[in-house]
């Protein structure tokens, strides 16, 4: 009899034991999920936000449900600043684009992304520069020197916004070749790819998914990638070149690398069960076959980080921004 | 005609019994979100867009997902003209025009006519834009990518050129409420440098003045002021609720052929270049009234003023949709969505979409032709219910109104402060009336200025501050030219007048 008692006791304890982490794990939404996109419908971060939601909502990962809502406002300070006072929340998300680090230095407005949670790096957006393909141009270096020689400001740069990434890497270009591009923002990524087709503008710096339709038209071609390595697809996109054909910026003496954080925050002050909770989520996200197929179409670096790596990455890259944009002259005036 | 052999072949896919079943399921729901101020296409789209994934990945299910969504589009075109003509009230900006005279026939009981007016004209419009679509696409999509910054900007100054002047009210009265617009237009970030302007440091100005909040107090509120104090009422309450007034108004139709013809021709071009159909319905309204015979009775409530900004919004929101497919760029919020859409589909939209996705553009043309037939009957079919609306005592459905109202301001940014903000834009439209300031010449600064001054700076960019830009070929040259023709026309026939009126004394 006692031995079998003390058997059971033991079965009990186990029991006890092997619940017992789960039970501390196991927090999960209690309500609908808020996800903020701080950009406008139709863009990048627009695109991917309303993509995970229809794959965690396809895949049943959340018992609540999750509802996308865009506060573009101020450059994206508007999502910020609403994430920023939600303190506590678990039940808000936020992706992020590069104006995480861009905003409040151009704008002055009062945030930072250590207001924030990070949870995890979802991808990183790749940018090339693109000019006309009826130009001669054959390397980067072709088009930079011959903009050298047409004189300061006569070629023009078409990008997304101002003063966040695509007029972040024309400034970098400038600082490292000591030409002098004249920016134009435009307000989406197609309308500078078709200004770029138009002969309206020299060059842009596109995502490739914003310019892949008009390269495969012939209309434009890619000189090189801002990127530390070719981006690893090797499916021929045209009749002869594949997204690993273009040469990085680097290889080719520009010596200007530029990737775009696609990123998922929390509010501050959140549990870490909440956090890992999140983290959970989304690599279920990250191994479904469909966000391979995303990730391919738009020639997405997938470096994907969570946890101290993550936050060590981002800590690094806003040192970047600050230092990138002082040197260009971006930081409003009540900025350090 | 290879058009019409593709065209055939898409009404195969589009007719499937699926295919048809959406696009009902599409006009119904975009109609109700037309009808809901603030609750705008884009919107629509927006949150039905993650469905559309898991349809997409069966085979042909591209076609299905891009039909329900454009259906979606083709009803809140259709369905934004309905409050505001019953209450002057815009479901959608592209209907801000449909009010100058829609609300002015409701009011003299004609409410039945100027809503088949609008939906018919609807129809004509997207009717031509979709033949356009079917058999210029090559051409025209080229035409589009003449369009830089001067361009663009020579397009805005033609829509502000042909509707100054217009209103009836003094000049200065006139030119006092636009500036105020291009004033709120200007709060919240600066289009060129990045910086935020006249926030104030609040977080509720970050956004600045959305349109359809403005648009909703100025329209809506204030004209729930105004029937308040002028007794509790609707003036439109003997309209006809039968379904022989769309018989009768459609014997009246033809007369505005030629209204008709320019402005599909307008929408056309305002879709395709992309300018976007607000400017489109505006400018049309605009032109309408300059050159119809009936020009000076244009505001009082004629079926004209209706025809020519909806005809125009119809067309220019369809034909956005080909530098969408064609180029990638979206004509407007709604076609940003959609192309979102295309993209997370795998579609790349493009000069190759027509040829590696045959089946897709030519199911999705052959659907517009379908949709807007679907369309057209659903909303038929209802004008004697909507009609009907304006029977309902005004003390139980001004409530509802105010109510209505209340929840679109708060959908657009999704803040308690646009509520206010759509308060005080009541008072403020109640105030212009009472002191007969026109309200129009508010709302198209509101809602084109930030575009208007993005692409006059970007112009200035390219020329480094030379305004000879707007000169410096024969395309801008030319719509400069005919803005500036516009805008002096007012003056040169009054000269004439005088010149004449001289000679007959003299």
């Amino acid at each position: 009899m006692k031995p079998k008692l003390m058997a059971a006791a033991a079965a009990f304890a186990g029991a006890l034991l092997a619940a017992w982490p789960l039970a501390g794990e196991a927090w999960e939404p209690t309500k609908t999920v808020e996800f903020i996109i701080p950009a406008g419908t139709g863009g990048g971060a627009d695109q991917m936000a309303r993509y995970i939601q229809s794959l965690v909502a396809k895949h049943h990962l959340m018992k609540q449900s999750m509802v996308v809502v865009n506060k573009a406002g101020g450059a994206g300070a508007e999502g910020f600043l609403d994430v920023k006072n939600a303190k506590g929340d678990p039940h808000k998300l936020i992706i992020t684009l590069s104006n995480l680090f861009t905003t409040p230095l151009a704008t002055g407005v009062p945030f930072n992304w250590r207001d924030l949670t990070p949870v995890q790096m979802m991808a990183l957006d790749e940018f090339v520069l693109w000019v006309n393909a009826s130009k001669p141009y054959k390397t980067a270096m072709d088009y930079i020197n011959d903009c050298k020689k047409l004189g300061p400001g006569k070629c023009k740069m078409a990008g997304t916004g101002s003063k966040q990434e695509d007029q972040i890497i024309t400034a970098a270009i400038e600082q490292k070749t000591g030409d002098k591009f004249t920016y134009i923002p435009f307000k989406g990524g197609g309308a500078v790819a078709v200004q770029l087709v138009g002969n309206h503008v020299e060059s842009t710096v596109n995502n490739p998914i914003e310019a892949v339709a008009q390269w495969r038209a012939g209309k434009l071609k890619p000189l090189c990638v801002f990127d530390t390595e070719r981006m690893p697809y090797k499916a021929k996109i045209t009749g002869t070149m594949s997204w690993y054909d273009i040469p990085t910026c680097k290889s080719q003496g520009l010596d200007v690398e530029y990737v775009m954080l696609r990123g998922i925050f929390m509010p501050g002050g959140v549990t870490p069960e909440q956090v890992q909770y999140y983290v959970d989520l989304l690599q279920k996200v990250r191994q479904l076959p469909e966000w391979k197929e995303f990730m391919a179409t738009g020639a997405f670096n997938q470096t994907a980080l969570n946890g101290k790596a993550y936050e060590e990455w981002v800590a690094k890259e806003e040192a970047r921004h600050v230092a990138l944009m002082k040197a260009a002259g971006f930081m409003a005036a009540g900025s350090k | 005609m290879q058009e019409i052999h593709s065209l055939l072949e898409g009404f195969v896919v589009a007719l499937s019994f699926k295919n048809v079943g959406l696009m009902l399921l599409g006009i119904s729901l975009g109609v109700i979100i037309g009808v809901l101020p603030g609750l705008g296409g884009a919107n629509g789209v927006a949150i039905l867009l993650p469905l559309t994934f898991s349809m997409a990945q069966q085979p042909g299910g591209t076609t299905s997902a891009i039909i329900l969504l454009s259906c979606i589009y083709w009803g809140a075109l259709f369905g934004g003209a309905i409050t505001s003509i019953l209450f002057n009230i815009p479901g959608e900006p592209w209907s801000v025009a449909t009010t100058f005279d829609g609300y002015p026939l409701a009011q003299k009981g004609r409410a039945g006519a100027a809503l088949t007016a609008s939906f018919t004209s609807s129809f004509v419009g997207a009717l031509v834009a979709v033949i356009v679509i079917t058999f210029l696409s090559p051409v025209v999509a080229n035409f589009a990518l003449e369009f830089g910054p001067p361009e663009f900007f020579a397009v805005y100054l033609l829509t502000f050129c042909a509707f100054v002047g217009m209103s009836k009210e003094a000049p200065f009265k006139t030119l006092a409420s636009m500036m105020l617009g291009f004033a709120l237009a200007s709060v919240g970030t600066d289009p060129v440098t990045g910086t935020l302007r006249l926030t104030f440091h609040t977080q509720v100005l970050l956004s600045g003045f959305d349109f359809l909040v403005a648009v909703i107090g100025l329209f809506g509120i204030g004209e729930i002021l105004l029937t308040m104090e002028e007794g509790l009422a609707f003036k439109g309450a003997s309209a006809k609720i039968n379904l022989k007034v769309v018989l009768e108004t459609w014997k009246e139709l033809p007369r505005y052929w030629l209204t008709s013809l320019r402005s599909s021709a307008v929408g056309c071009l305002m879709g395709i270049v992309p300018g976007g159909a607000t400017p489109a319905s505006f400018m049309s309204y605009g032109v309408a009234r300059r050159f119809s015979r009936n020009g000076s009775k244009f505001g009082t409530g004629v079926v004209e003023g209706v025809v020519a900004p909806e005809t125009a919004a119809h067309a220019a929101g369809t034909s956005a949709l080909l530098p969408m497919i064609t180029l990638g760029v979206p004509g407007s919020p709604t076609a940003a969505v959609l192309l979102g859409g295309l993209l997370i589909w795998g579609l790349q939209p493009g000069p190759l979409l027509f040829v590696e996705q045959k089946d897709f553009v030519w199911g999705l043309i052959a659907s517009m032709y379908l949709g807007n037939i679907a369309g057209l009957l659903v909303v038929l079919t209802c004008v004697p219910l909507f009609a009907a609306i304006l029977r309902v005592p005004f003390s139980v459905i001004a409530p509802i109104i105010i109510v209505v109202c209340a929840i679109g301001a708060y959908t657009v940014n999704n803040t308690m402060f646009d509520v206010w903000m759509m308060v005080v834009f009541g008072v403020a439209g109640y105030a212009f009336k009472k002191l007969s300031y026109p309200l129009a010449p508010l709302v198209l600064a509101l809602v084109l200025g930030h575009s208007a001054e993005a692409s006059f700076r970007q112009a200035m960019l390219v020329s480094q501050g030379h305004l000879g830009v707007f000169f410096s070929n024969g395309l801008v040259g030319t719509m400069t030219g005919l803005a500036l023709a516009l805008l002096a026309w007012p003056l040169v026939s009054w000269a004439i007048a005088k010149v004449r009126a001289g000679r007959a004394f003299g």
